[in-house]
């Protein structure tokens, strides 16, 4: 039963991504890039859950694998996707007078 | 505890949610990153709150990991977005190929406390492992081509379908023989033999890529890294990853499906076709003809007395780092009471979005990047067209001549322009290898050279009138 309910929760939000997906224009594509490569960084608090006291030698080397490699996509993801959208402006703020 | 962690995830959910939406605009967009960040952070939290952790491991994890992010993301260069991006998928992959084998390894010690593994659990792991191994190899020739480490040409030998046919046949050979008895030390081998496989397939199924397909595999790439991290969501029954994941994977698909359609093709003939590493000799006539070269001071008059301007950037923009002299030009035209916008095709560069990203770090203001679909119907009503580092994307063979290669893809349609001048190194022919019509245009003037030094002779010229 809980395969059907967690495929149930898949499926709906494959189809809740395309709709908002399918807003985003395309001069942010490469935000939205970098943007969900943080956001499947999620995987890290699945390794941390993993990371159980009693846990055996191998299991505890991949659990730590995973967290520092999905930490490099959370910590890394959200700062160059930040450091991207701080340089989009409008207009006004980036050319002086020549406005028209 | 459990019940108030799971709340938590909910609003983690909503904050992804909703900072997804708000990426559907440049003007809240930062914002909306930021929210997403805060629903991660939220999720991190609760999560250390799980009875029986081993915080040692966790903490060692993340400072190591957030460092090295924290690292590339203040270092790298605009230009090298689509590298990094590669880079990072490869890395979600390959975490959760990792949390899917320590879920298995775990439970093959505590087996005995334990009843067998349920089939389902034996399938998503196997699925984890597999995309999980597919994306890191994946990313890895997708990272070594668009940093020039590997060959950027499509590398085909005969037989290849027959090859990945026959290792995609092997993994769910293996996974089949996994699945129905995972628990055994037999199981484990397989299990071994399915993340060596995925791996390879990896590698085999992105090598035969070329570098102008790359806006493509870096989308499917990404959509995969996402769809990994869900399967690991299955495995563990977090609804969170799989929230967020399918989140990811959906993002990934819609990129790909919009780059296949700016290029008017299957993704079936991206992925297997090897385009690109036989240069088309299909084309050879029609597209011949006198070549007019134009000085730096040609192409100051014509752009002197032009009411309206699009500059048209490509790949060659980004390889010759020339958006902030290209700005500059930009602005020097605007004062002169020109009418200046910046056309971008979709599939331009080396990712999608990655030119928009280019121009907006060189100040550009993002309400002067324009779509193809919105400047091509007042093309003709445009003075001057500046097509730099762009050769495909503007090759009107899309559009009259059905024996090209390209014939069908939508282009910006600059030889509808009153003028158009090219800048261009050299002669040679784009990446797909065919010859572009465009450049035998009446209205065309080739302006050859490096792309950064031409129109700094050109910023030179303005300031010295």
């Amino acid at each position: 039963m809980e395969a059907v309910y967690l495929s149930f929760i898949f499926v709906l939000t494959i189809f809740l991504g395309f709709e908002l997906i399918s807003k985003v224009p395309s001069t942010l594509h490469t935000p939205l890039m970098s943007g969900s490569n943080a956001i499947s960084g999620i995987t890290l608090i699945g390794a941390m859950a993993s990371l159980q006291t009693e846990i055996h030698g191998l299991s505890a080397l991949l659990g730590t694998l995973a967290v520092a490699l999905a930490a490099i996509n959370v910590a890394g993801g959200y700062l160059v996707t930040d450091r991207m959208l701080e340089m989009f402006k409008k207009k006004e703020t980036s050319s002086e007078g020549g406005d028209k | 505890m459990s019940l108030f962690i799971n709340f938590s995830y909910i609003i983690s959910a909503i904050l992804f949610i909703f900072g997804l939406k708000m990426l559907g605009s440049p003007a809240t967009a930062r914002r909306g990153n930021q929210l997403s960040a805060l629903g991660m952070l939220l999720a991190i939290v609760v999560t250390l709150l799980n009875a029986g952790l081993d915080y040692k491991w966790i903490i060692l994890g993340i400072l190591v990991g957030s460092a090295i992010g924290v690292y590339a993301a203040v270092k790298v260069e605009m230009t090298a977005m689509p590298e990094m991006v590669a880079l990072f998928n490869g890395f979600g992959g390959l975490a959760s190929l990792f949390l899917a084998w320590a879920e298995y390894h775990q439970f093959l010690m505590d087996k005995a406390e334990l009843p067998e593994m349920p089939t389902f659990i034996a399938i998503v792991t196997f699925l984890s492992v597999l995309i999980g191994g597919v994306t890191f190899s994946g990313s890895m020739v997708a990272f070594g081509k668009l940093s020039g480490k590997i060959t950027q040409k499509a590398v085909v030998f005969t037989g290849q379908h027959l090859v990945n046919g026959a290792i995609l046949a092997a993994a769910l050979l293996a996974a089949a023989v996994f699945c129905a008895n995972p628990g055994s030390g037999f199981g484990y081998f397989l299990f071994i033999v399915i993340v060596l496989i995925s791996l390879g397939f990896g590698v085999t199924s992105t090598i035969p890529i070329g570098g102008a397909d790359m806006p493509v595999v870096i989308s499917l790439l990404n959509s995969y890294s996402g769809l990994a991290a869900c399967a690991a969501g299955f495995v563990i029954s977090n609804k969170l990853l799989i929230v967020a994941g399918a989140l990811v994977g959906a993002s990934g698909i819609i990129l790909t499906k919009i780059m296949c359609k700016a290029m008017n093709r299957s993704l079936a003939n991206v992925l297997f076709s090897g385009f690109g590493s036989t240069t088309a000799k299909s084309s050879g006539q029609g597209a011949q003809g006198e070549v007019r070269p134009a000085s730096t001071e040609d192409v100051y008059y014509i752009l002197e007395a032009a009411d309206s301007v699009v500059f048209v950037p490509g790949y060659g923009l980004a390889v010759a780092q020339a958006q902030h002299v290209v700005r500059e030009l930009g602005e020097l035209l605007e004062k002169n009471d020109t009418e200046v916008s910046y056309a971008i095709h979709p599939v331009a560069g080396r990712m999608p979005g990655h030119m928009n990203v280019l121009l907006a770090e060189a100040n550009v203001p993002y309400d002067q990047l324009v779509e193809m679909d919105d400047i091509n119907p007042r093309m003709d009503s445009v003075d001057v067209c500046v097509v730099i580092g762009a050769n495909d994307v503007v090759n009107p063979a899309a559009l009259n001549d059905k024996s090209s290669p390209i014939y069908g893809m939508p282009i910006i349609e600059t030889h509808r322009a009153r003028t158009v001048i090219v800048l261009k190194r050299s002669m040679n022919p784009g990446f797909a290898g065919i010859e572009n019509a465009l450049f035998f245009g009446d209205n065309t003037r080739m302006y050859f050279g490096d792309a950064k030094e031409s129109i700094q002779a050109l910023v030179a010229q303005f300031k010295n009138n």
